[in-house]
């Protein structure tokens, strides 16, 4: 069989297993729901918080995801896919593999794109991973009951399970966005952590600038506020704007961002290691 | 990134079916700029098929930035690399048939070595997997296979390099100091493995610090000094060429000195245990002895000795051999000794 993207894509992964990275990513992103539902368990029962879902996450097991979903945005989810996309090309950089790789029968671009892939792989499983956890310990701690919509009606319990996992998908457009950023740090910086503590500052920086004052009229075209995009899913009837805009956003950010480490990959010099 | 102005580039050159005819390496006019510093200057070079071919200079000489060329790992400012007629740049199938590696062999420390191999076989395709086995057995690390390559020595790295470029079953090796940081036992084995290899039938193109080593193994070598190639051709005839190797003593040494590095015919002039070395042919030396005396500077010994390619790599690479234009060897049908001035 004759090697392609696909060979490079299983080898990836299959690399993932035996980094200790991986597993920090993935450790954190089961992890992090079951803290936050001990700490739901000891709260003191009449204090809320004053955000979506709040009201409802001693309710409903299945507002502990949409929580989870609303605040790692911040930094959590952005830092645990730089995890993997910053290092997949400034890895190769510091173990000299890069050379060895490049000298056997794939293109660059086949490289390119296996790496990419397997990038976006790791980050559909990490909050693929959260989440689940996240329905499960709050399911256990609050009970699989249904929610009540951002506009107020009640929604089922299956429907809103099912609502959570789309809403996990709407989140995957500005994931993916964060992955390109990584993958051009990654193969611009050559240094890992210089490119996951990189990606993690400009998905920071777009937040700071969300909350700076007179700033409302770009509010809409950040990264940070395409991050709740999937709250439209969320309202009665649903409200596909966000999600729309989110689409294009993202694409705006993330496109050209994928197309420059697509280039800086294909025609670098690789003169180290 | 690239440097230095865009290369022309042949468009389908490293697609295209190789050319049966063409030798395994053809390199011509071959530059690497980086901003100011030419590493790589206009070099000239061509591997014939069943050559061993030494790529010899100091450090810095810009050998390993040739050879990263020749592999396609960067892009010439100028000048192409043909590997049986294909250009590396354009395309990894300008690889087919071609393997080795530069500076140290690099693999996954986390990984085993046979999973390495697995992972390179993967890439390479056209059944390299099935070559898994010997190439382990070949370079004597089959019980050793299952080991993270982390834990490696640095030997067993340059082993696993040799394994890891047999998968893809070459007619072309390119190694690049492959004995370097090896105790005498892991030279003696590498010696003994590539000799094996040649004997097979396959080209090697080797770069070296171990000129002896090169000059066992090596029936063609090209010499590089600051980028720029200062010969190419046999060994055998660049030995012939270079004339004798003497060793001078004098009543007076420091003058015979001056003597020698003025003196027409004569090359590589050094002092090396006590005694003024040179390479020169019999007239020279004549000439020489003639000019000693007028100098005052009485001959107490001056023997002819067995010149070694350490002696012909000093005399060519050295500043002062440099300055001299390298004139003392001379060139004959088939070998190319380039001016510091200019290219042939």
């Amino acid at each position: 069989m004759n090697p392609g993207v696909a060979t490079v894509y299983r080898w990836e992964l299959f690399k993932l297993r035996y980094q200790k990275r991986t597993y920090l990513g993935l450790g954190a992103a089961a992890l992090v729901p079951i803290l936050f539902v001990v700490a739901l368990h000891f709260r003191h029962p009449h204090r809320g918080g004053d955000f979506a879902f709040s009201s409802y996450l001693t309710r409903s097991g299945l507002a502990v995801p949409l929580v989870i979903l609303l605040f790692g945005a911040v930094w959590m989810f952005p830092l645990i896919t730089a995890l993997v996309a910053g290092d997949i090309f400034a890895s190769e950089d510091h173990n000299g593999t890069l050379k060895t790789v490049l000298t056997r029968s794939l293109e660059r671009h086949q490289i390119f794109a296996g790496k990419m892939l397997a990038a976006a792989t790791y980050a559909v499983t990490a909050i693929a991973l959260n989440v689940s956890v996240a329905v499960v310990a709050g399911c256990l701690q609050s009970g699989f009951n249904s929610l009540q919509s951002l506009s107020g009606t009640i929604v089922s319990a299956p429907r809103s399970l099912e609502l959570v996992y789309v809403s996990a998908l709407v989140y995957l457009i500005p994931i993916a966005t964060i992955v390109a950023i990584g993958l051009l740090l990654s193969a611009v910086t050559r240094n890992s952590a210089a490119a996951v503590v990189g990606t993690l500052m400009v998905s920071l920086l777009f937040q700071l600038i969300g909350i700076l004052p007179g700033m409302g009229a770009v509010q809409p075209y950040l990264l940070s506020t395409q991050f709740n995009a999937w709250q439209g899913l969320l309202r009665t009837p649903i409200d596909w704007a966000p999600i729309v805009r989110a689409l294009w956003v993202c694409a705006m950010y993330g496109i050209p961002a994928l197309l420059a480490a697509f280039l800086v990959f294909l025609r670098r010099d690789v003169a180290g290691g | 990134m690239s440097t230095g102005a865009p290369v022309r580039r042949d468009g389908d050159a490293g697609s295209r079916p190789a050319d049966p005819g063409a030798p395994p390496v053809q390199v011509r006019g071959l530059v690497k700029r980086y901003g100011e510093l030419t590493a790589v200057d206009g070099v000239d070079l061509t591997v014939h098929a069943g050559d061993v071919y030494g790529y010899l200079g100091p450090n810095g000489a810009g050998k390993t930035t040739s050879l990263r060329m020749m592999l396609g790992l960067i892009r010439p400012t100028a000048g192409e690399v043909r590997l049986f007629g294909r250009d590396p740049t354009a395309s990894v199938a300008a690889l087919d048939g071609v393997a080795g590696f530069v500076e140290a062999p690099t693999f996954y420390p986390y990984l085993s070595a046979r999973r390495n191999l697995e992972l390179l076989a993967a890439f390479d395709g056209d059944g390299a997997s099935a070559r898994i086995d010997t190439a382990l057995d070949t370079v004597e690390l089959g019980g050793r296979a299952r080991d993270r390559v982390g834990g490696y020595s640095h030997g067993m790295r340059q082993r696993l390099g040799i394994a890891a470029a047999l998968l893809r079953a070459p007619r072309l090796l390119i190694l690049d100091e492959p004995a370097t940081g090896l105790d005498p036992a892991g030279m003696r084995d590498m010696r003994r493995l590539i000799r094996r290899l040649a004997d097979e039938g396959m080209t090697v193109l080797l770069s070296s610090h171990l000129l002896a080593e090169v000059e066992e193994l090596c029936n063609r070598v090209a010499i590089v000094r600051r980028g720029r190639l200062v010969y190419e051709g046999e060994i055998a005839q660049l030995k012939r060429s270079a004339g004798t190797t003497y060793r001078l003593r004098t009543t007076d040494d420091e003058r015979a000195l001056a003597v020698c590095r003025a003196q027409r015919g004569l090359s590589g002039v050094r002092v090396e245990r006590g005694h003024i070395c040179f390479a020169a042919d019999e007239q020279a030396a004549a000439e020489l002895s003639q000019a000693l005396v007028e100098s005052g500077a009485l001959i107490v010994a001056l023997a002819p000795e067995t010149v070694t390619l350490e002696d012909l790599f000093f005399s060519l690479t050295e500043e002062d051999a440099a300055a001299a234009g390298s004139a003392a060897t001379l060139p004959e049908p088939d070998a190319r000794v380039v001016a510091a001035e200019g290219t042939s």
